[in-house]
């Protein structure tokens, strides 16, 4: 099973470099990471997504909070969560016909085309990663000339902030 | 407040976290800072190479339980330090290492001795910082202190720019650290507590297994207190030697590769393990899989990251051991196991892995070994090297007092001893201190033979002479079908080497001579050595074979063959490594 860890770390010149590093170093498997700022100046929060099948994933928990500049981790696969990537598709598209069919396609995955030029558009698209993968699916007989999706980032539904009710779980399973 | 410069400010820092000694060698980017050094009263070791400095560093931290500091210059004196930086980091050693570095102005444009050394040790530290402007310094001094001495203890680096160290700024050392990221859980959980406690009190077959951590909280007492209430046996890690006196009792000796025949049959046989303080690494466990087949486990650590990374656990403990240890103290009630108790004797008196005869005919190292134990009445502390040698130090010297054995577990880099026993001697200048190594390790970092004359340290030097890289040669020997590749050594006159050192100097060739060497060495006040000429080929048993349980330990050559048979077809595993 794949599982959604955010991270809350000290917006420190390396921090990135550290999680990398240990990743690579324990050969924990990323499927996807992204870094953004916070409602907290000096802290960045970290989405990270691994796959549970190939990764033992109380040890990346354990493991990243070794590291000084990480404050706080959280695996949020069981809350109800909103999750959401962004991603860029360059479509191969030579004729006005299949323009709009592209548009349309866009539409019902509630995408939009953000650049057109003669023989190509670019679909703008957010959401879960199935979304994006079954867009994909749709686009890829026109032909896909670049694609960038962003990695996914996550937030526990309702007004209970992520970070915190995970961290109490963690911490018990660690005794 | 005053203005200070950079250089200033960190010698003002050390004195507050209490620092009196400093291992290091000067370099262009730390010429600031030894100008500035040289006017505090601090005790400054000039090492002969940078890896001495941390090993140093090492030692003195490990035998006074402070931090140990080690200071480089940038580049060379930098990459020089990491095999020491490394080691500290897998024994959990406290320890601060600073660097130069080429100016701010200068970094990322390969200037003359640049090296990311933030980027080649951030694997190797518990943390490290590069410090940009001298406005931080303090506090990240502060910070790499703290971090360095609490929770698990491990090394700091503090990489500093030239123009950082004459740069000035106001000068207040912080009071506190601010780290949200960084709060180790030193309490055990008490319903986890209770639960170990019920645990052990059903078990009918416990075992204690103890490791570095004792050492490092200083639970030599509630060890001792909580193993003779619940009356259950201890073995040590190789790290955890001199947690628990040798000669009580409930001593069982250590497990694991070249553990004792009858401590690894206790942990194969045991219903409730509880290990504490240790991160059961593969030399202790032998093949996973076997580990503890009947047992539950608990595992006390104060790192959550070792409990379930290796081994399953039953009852998982977060805590300082020598808390953990009190509470379950006061906890568990008083235990008795008679049947236990008897099955382990008996494994002793038919398997027991440490007689020796009274006197062997050729020179046989574990026998010197154990001669250097009754000279020395079993009081010294021995610093010992990587190989033969070292893991015969930990069999056959029994160490009665705490922390009176120190050597390099997890790296296990050759040429340890030598300059770690110079810390040793540093810390602790009343002990009596021996550094036990192989002619192979000396020779890498026997130019800090220089800092024993120069400091005139009392450290005695029974360095073991087989002509061999002895440890790889009895693999080769056992396990490569006597293929000796890369083994065998040209090696210098150690006498004459000890004499251009200004070090006393002996030779023994023969077991004649083996006691009165001893004698003759404790009585020269200054530093010697005794050069043994050993029996070239002995070899260290027990030995649990490579990719085999612990249930599968030979105790002598003639059991290889048939054993590695079985271990193939159970394991179909890689050999592992020395
Ligand atoms: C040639 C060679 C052969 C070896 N053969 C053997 C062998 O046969 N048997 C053997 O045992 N070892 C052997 N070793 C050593 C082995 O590689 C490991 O270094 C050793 O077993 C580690 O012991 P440890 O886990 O007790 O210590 P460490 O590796 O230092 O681990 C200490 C543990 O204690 C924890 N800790 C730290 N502070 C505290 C605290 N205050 N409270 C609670 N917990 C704390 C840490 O988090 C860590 O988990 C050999 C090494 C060499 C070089
Ligand atoms: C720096 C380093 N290089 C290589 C090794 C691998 N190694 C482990 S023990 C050993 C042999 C040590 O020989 P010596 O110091 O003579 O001790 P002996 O085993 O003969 O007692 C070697 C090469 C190591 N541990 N460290
Ligand atoms: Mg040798």
């Amino acid at each position: 099973m794949k599982h959604t860890l955010v991270a809350l770390v000290e917006n420190q010149p390396g921090v990135l470099q550290r999680v990398a590093n240990l990743f690579s170093r324990r050969g924990f498997n990323i499927e996807s990471l992204t870094v953004g700022h916070t409602e907290t100046d000096r802290i960045s929060r970290m989405t990270i997504v691994v796959d549970g099948a190939t990764t033992q994933v109380e040890q990346v928990i354990k493991q990243l909070y070794k590291l000084i500049d990480v404050i706080r981790v959280s695996d949020v696969s069981e809350d109800r969560t909103v999750d959401r990537e962004l991603a860029l598709i360059k479509v191969h598209c030579a004729s006005a016909a299949s323009r709009l069919e592209i548009s349309n396609l866009a539409d019902v995955f509630r995408g939009r085309v953000v650049d057109v030029a003669t023989d190509a558009v670019i679909v703008e698209v957010t959401g879960t990663d199935d979304k994006i993968d079954s867009l994909l699916g749709m686009l890829r007989p026109y032909g896909i000339k670049e694609m960038v999706r962003t990695g996914m980032i996550s937030m526990v539904r309702g007004a209970q902030i992520t970070a915190r009710g995970s961290e109490a779980r963690m911490l018990e399973a660690a005794g | 407040m005053q203005r200070l410069t950079g250089a200033q400010i960190l010698c003002e820092s050390l004195i507050k976290e209490g620092v009196d000694t400093i291992f290091g060698m000067p370099g262009g980017a730390i010429i600031p800072l030894y100008d500035t050094l040289f006017q505090y009263p601090f005790r400054h070791i000039l090492c002969r190479h940078e890896q001495g400095a941390s090993h140093m560093a090492d030692g003195y931290a490990r035998i006074t339980g402070t931090v140990g500091v080690c200071l480089g210059t940038s580049g060379p004196g930098a990459t020089n330090l990491v095999t020491g930086i490394a080691t500290a980091m897998m024994d959990s050693v406290p320890m601060v290492a600073i660097t130069g570095q080429v100016p701010t102005y200068m970094i990322g444009k390969d200037a003359f001795q640049e090296t990311d050394t933030t980027g080649i040790t951030m694997p190797i530290t518990k943390h490290n910082y590069l410090v940009m402007d001298v406005k931080d310094l303090a506090r990240v001094i502060k910070e790499a202190f703290h971090i360095a001495r609490t929770g698990r203890p491990g090394p700091v680096l503090i990489d500093i720019p030239k123009d950082v160290t004459t740069n000035t700024a106001i000068y207040e050392y912080p009071a506190k650290v601010n780290l949200p990221g960084f709060k180790p859980k030193m309490q055990g959980h008490s319903k986890q507590i209770r639960q170990a406690a019920r645990m052990i009190e059903q078990a009918k077959k416990p075992l204690i297994i103890a490791g570095h951590g004792i050492i490092l909280s200083g639970a030599y007492a509630e060890l001792r207190a909580f193993a003779e209430k619940t009356q259950v046996p201890v073995l040590t890690t190789l790290l955890g030697i001199s947690g628990f006196p040798e000669t009580h009792p409930l001593y069982l000796g250590w497990p694991g590769m070249h553990g004792m025949y009858y401590a690894n049959m206790a942990i194969s046989h045991t219903d409730c393990l509880i290990a504490v303080g240790m991160r059961m690494d593969d030399r202790v466990t032998g093949r996973l899989n076997a580990f503890a087949p009947h047992a539950q486990i608990i595992h006390i650590d104060i790192d959550p990251a070792e409990l379930g990374k290796n081994v399953r656990t039953a009852v998982p403990i977060v805590g300082d051991a020598k808390n953990v240890l009190e509470a379950l103290l006061e906890e568990v009630k008083p235990g008795h196991h008679p049947e236990w108790m008897q099955t382990l004797s008996q494994w002793r008196i038919e398997h027991p892995s440490l007689a020796l005869p009274v006197k062997p005919e050729t020179m046989s190292s574990p026998w010197i070994v154990r001669e250097l134990y009754h000279a020395t009445e079993g009081k010294a502390v021995l610093v010992t090297d990587v190989g033969q040698a070292q893991m015969w130090a930990a069999q056959h010297y029994f160490f009665e007092r705490p922390n009176t054995h120190i050597t390099s577990g997890g790296l296990g880099p050759m040429g340890y001893a030598l300059p770690a026993a110079i810390g040793v001697q540093l810390g602790k200048p009343e002990e009596e201190v021996w550094c036990v190594t192989g002619d192979g390790g000396f020779q890498m970092t026997l130019e800090e033979l220089s800092v024993l004359a120069e400091e005139k340290l009392p450290v005695k030097i029974a360095l073991f002479n087989n002509s061999y890289l002895g440890m790889v040669r009895q693999w080769q020997q056992l396990f490569y079908d006597r293929r000796y590749s890369g083994v065998k050594m040209w090696n210098p006159d150690f006498v004459k080497l000890g004499e251009a050192y200004s070090i006393p100097t002996i030779r023994v060739s023969h077991v004649d001579g083996v006691r009165a060497a001893f004698e003759w060495a404790r009585a020269v006040e200054g530093p010697a050595m005794i050069e043994f000429v050993v029996d070239a080929e002995e070899n260290v048993f027990p030995m649990v074979p490579p990719g085999a349980s612990l249930q599968e330990t030979i105790e002598s050559a003639d059991e290889v063959a048939p054993k590695m048979q079985q271990v193939a077809v159970a394991a179909g595993s890689d050999k592992g490594g020395v």
